[in-house]
């Protein structure tokens, strides 16, 4: 079978901030790692190729250094690496991400074979909105399934697939059909650590790296920040409350302070004091 | 939603148009709406917590307020519409059919890009729950819109588009979002973001009842089973009314106990930071923060948190905030209403004490 991982890199740390003097972002030197959520996809995809036969592509979109996060995938074992990179990706939302890995996705399927399942993480710790692979599974009118628990069975001579999905309030087992997009739920598994042979062929593997006219987009105001039809306005760090906490202090020991900070709390929310009471009325 | 607030890009890729130029078949596009999730035949209470927000938006606009409704069962149906009713819509859209009985994302998703694409709401609101989160991605790119997930605030500027605030950046940045030249403008919000608001006892309203021709033969994924969570698996963080929690300031598991014997004190839950479920100490259910759950407690006791931004947004609709952190520098008295400058292992202990003492006397007194 054939599964393709879209992977994300993404700044390691949230310790982004906005220059005082000039309202920009500083982004410099912040180091990159492969989006968490994704790894949950990767080790599932990995593990059904291990179970089942087949190959395990990884794609990403972003700038050429992004290449550094398909190969520590290739570490871990996927097969194939492809970065699409191009300027007039820059500034997609998540509407222009989607036409763009769903193009690259026809495309590798053209290339190497039409996908069984395509997976994405449940969602990326920097755009943080679930919402690409959806896009995604629209666009190429694969079944989609979020939030995967458990792949329960795949079964390749039937077409079809079972999974339990993280729904409101409990589990839905879903029966669908192949192709499907899987968005997996974190923590569904643990991922396996490169072999040294993984490692060598990964060091001297070749990503292939694809251009907006690689994968054959014609129209370039779907890309990028023209095919974006969300509009960042403004970026703001968040202020202070305009009313500074009042800090509560006594002399004397824990067990006085304790007091204070009872007496303060109960000054403030006379209703919390009466709710307590009222509780405490069940309890001694 | 965008992550593009990057420097500007090379000239080539050109800019998006940051005018407002909305196209002449758009501009029947009018109201706003909220999507009613409901599962198991109960509505879920972020939808009400949406019509709260949709209404003062509608107000702004000068327009309705609709709902959607679906499902399978009609009895079920009509009590949702007369909840949706009573917390503001004017008008509720109902489609009711049996492909409809569990939510599924194919079925869920032609329904409303139908009613969309029908009666041309120029808002469509959705709670970021999974549900919603699943299908408001697929309607917005059948309908090639723009969507803005997981936001904060909602607002109608001056031209009377919709303003959609959201962290950005991992949270540590916020940044406000409009779709101007496409509709209709899509948001989500996580519940427990915005405030419950108070239904009006038998208001009512407009009931438009949708006819869709669906056949299940057509419908490729279908619901095997359903297994509902046991209410003991899950805590009820995000609507407990007192909520302790503790941070990395506590140094061990052993005194994380120190947390959850205050908040049994109280009759409260209680939660931490997100390093403690990384660590273990608490299960990932009780992280509260951006990427946890989202609380509006009457009253949060935070120990030996520093106040992360991320964390920070899952907390600031609380009434109170108590903070107690040995650092007076600590970001978190950037937004707590009361601040202790202690040693939380030893605050902890003693307002645990205290509480129980002053508890028990005023019972026994009253
Ligand atoms: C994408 C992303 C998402 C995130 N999501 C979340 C989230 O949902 N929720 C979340 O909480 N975090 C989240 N974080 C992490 C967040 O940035 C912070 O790292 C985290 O909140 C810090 O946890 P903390 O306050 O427990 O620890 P620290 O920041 O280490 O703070 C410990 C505090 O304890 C104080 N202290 C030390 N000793 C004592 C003592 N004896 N008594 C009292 N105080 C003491 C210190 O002064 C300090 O202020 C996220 C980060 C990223 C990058
Ligand atoms: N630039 C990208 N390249 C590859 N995959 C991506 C990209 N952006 C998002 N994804 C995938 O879509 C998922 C959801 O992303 P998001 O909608 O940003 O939360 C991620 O977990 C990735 O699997």
């Amino acid at each position: 079978m054939h599964i393709v991982v879209c992977i994300k890199q993404v700044p390691d740390s949230a310790q982004i901030r906005v220059h005082p003097v000039h309202n920009t972002i500083m982004r410099q030197g912040v180091p990159t790692i492969i989006n968490p959520y994704d790894l949950f996809a990767l080790e599932e995809a990995l593990r059904l190729r291990d179970r089942l036969g087949g190959e395990v592509t990884v794609l990403t979109m972003g700038p050429p250094t992004a290449s550094e996060s398909l190969r520590k995938a290739l570490t871990f074992g996927a097969d194939r690496a492809v970065l699409l990179t191009d300027r007039y990706f820059a500034g997609s939302d998540t509407l222009a991400t989607s036409y763009a890995l769903a193009t690259a996705l026809e495309k590798i399927a053209a290339e190497f074979g039409a996908p069984d399942i395509v997976f994405t993480g449940k969602q990326t710790i920097d755009g943080d909105t679930a919402q690409v692979g959806p896009g995604i599974a629209k666009r190429l009118n694969y079944n989609q399934l979020t939030y995967v628990a458990r792949i329960a069975e795949t079964d390749l001579a039937a077409g079809t697939i079972t999974v339990e999905r993280r729904a409101e309030g409990g589990t839905q087992v879903l029966l669908s059909r192949l192709p499907a997009l899987i968005t997996m739920l974190e923590a569904t598994n643990e991922m396996r650590r490169g072999s040294i042979e993984n490692a060598l062929a990964a060091a001297s593997a070749k990503v292939i790296t694809w251009n907006a006219t690689d994968i054959g987009v014609t129209d370039l105001t779907k890309c990028g920040l023209r095919g974006s039809p969300t509009i960042v306005k403004k970026v703001f760090a968040p202020g202070a409350r305009s009313e500074k906490a009042s800090f509560i202090e006594a002399e004397g020991g824990s067990d006085l302070l304790a007091d204070a900070v009872i007496s303060a709390i109960f000054a403030r929310a006379p209703a919390v004091e009466a709710d307590l009471l009222e509780f405490a009325a069940t309890q001694y | 939603m965008s992550e593009s607030a990057k420097p500007a890009p090379p000239a080539a890729s050109g800019r998006a148009s940051t005018k407002k130029e909305l196209p002449e078949h758009f501009k029947a596009y009018k109201h706003v709406w909220v999507a009613v999730e409901i599962e198991h035949g109960h509505a879920h209470s972020v939808s009400f917590e949406l019509l709260g927000e949709g209404r003062k938006l509608a107000d702004r606009r000068g327009v309705e307020l609709g709902a959607v409704v679906m499902g399978d069962d009609r009895s079920s149906l009509d009590a949702a519409a007369a909840q949706a009713f009573e917390y503001g819509a004017d008008v509720v859209y109902l489609v009711c059919h049996p492909t409809l009985a569990h939510y599924r994302n194919e079925v869920a998703t032609r329904v409303m890009t139908d009613l969309v694409n029908t009666y041309q709401p120029e808002i469509l609101l959705l709670g970021a729950t999974n549900l919603g989160r699943d299908l408001a991605g697929s309607v917005a790119t059948t309908l090639l819109t723009g969507l803005t997930a997981d936001c904060t605030e909602l607002e109608i500027d001056e031209e009377g588009s919709l303003a959609a605030t959201r962290p950005t950046f991992g949270g540590s940045l916020l940044c406000t979002i409009f779709t101007l030249n496409f509709r209709p403008q899509m948001a989500t919000v996580r519940p427990r973001v915005l405030a419950m608001p108070e239904p009006i006892a038998a208001r009512t309203g407009r009931i438009v009842e949708h006819a869709v021709n669906l056949d299940e033969n057509d419908i490729v994924t279908k619901v095997l089973q359903f297994i509902a969570d046991r209410d003991s698996d899950k805590a009820q963080l995000p609507y407990a009314d007192i909520v302790v929690a503790g941070g990395l300031g506590l140094r061990s598991a052993e005194n994380f106990s120190l947390v959850r014997e205050l908040a049994d004190v109280l009759g409260g839950e209680y939660g931490g930071s997100r390093p403690l479920v990384q660590k273990g100490w608490i299960t990932a259910d009780r992280q509260i923060g951006q990427t946890g759950k989202t609380i509006r407690p009457r009253l949060y006791i935070a120990a030996g948190i520093s106040g992360a931004i991320q964390h920070r947004v899952g907390v600031e609709g609380a009434d109170m905030i108590v903070a107690i952190n040995s650092d007076p520098n600590a970001p978190i008295f950037e937004f707590a209403h009361l601040g202790i400058v202690a040693d939380a292992i030893t605050l902890l202990p003693a307002l645990t004490e205290a509480f129980s003492k002053r508890l028990r006397v005023n019972r026994l007194a009253s």
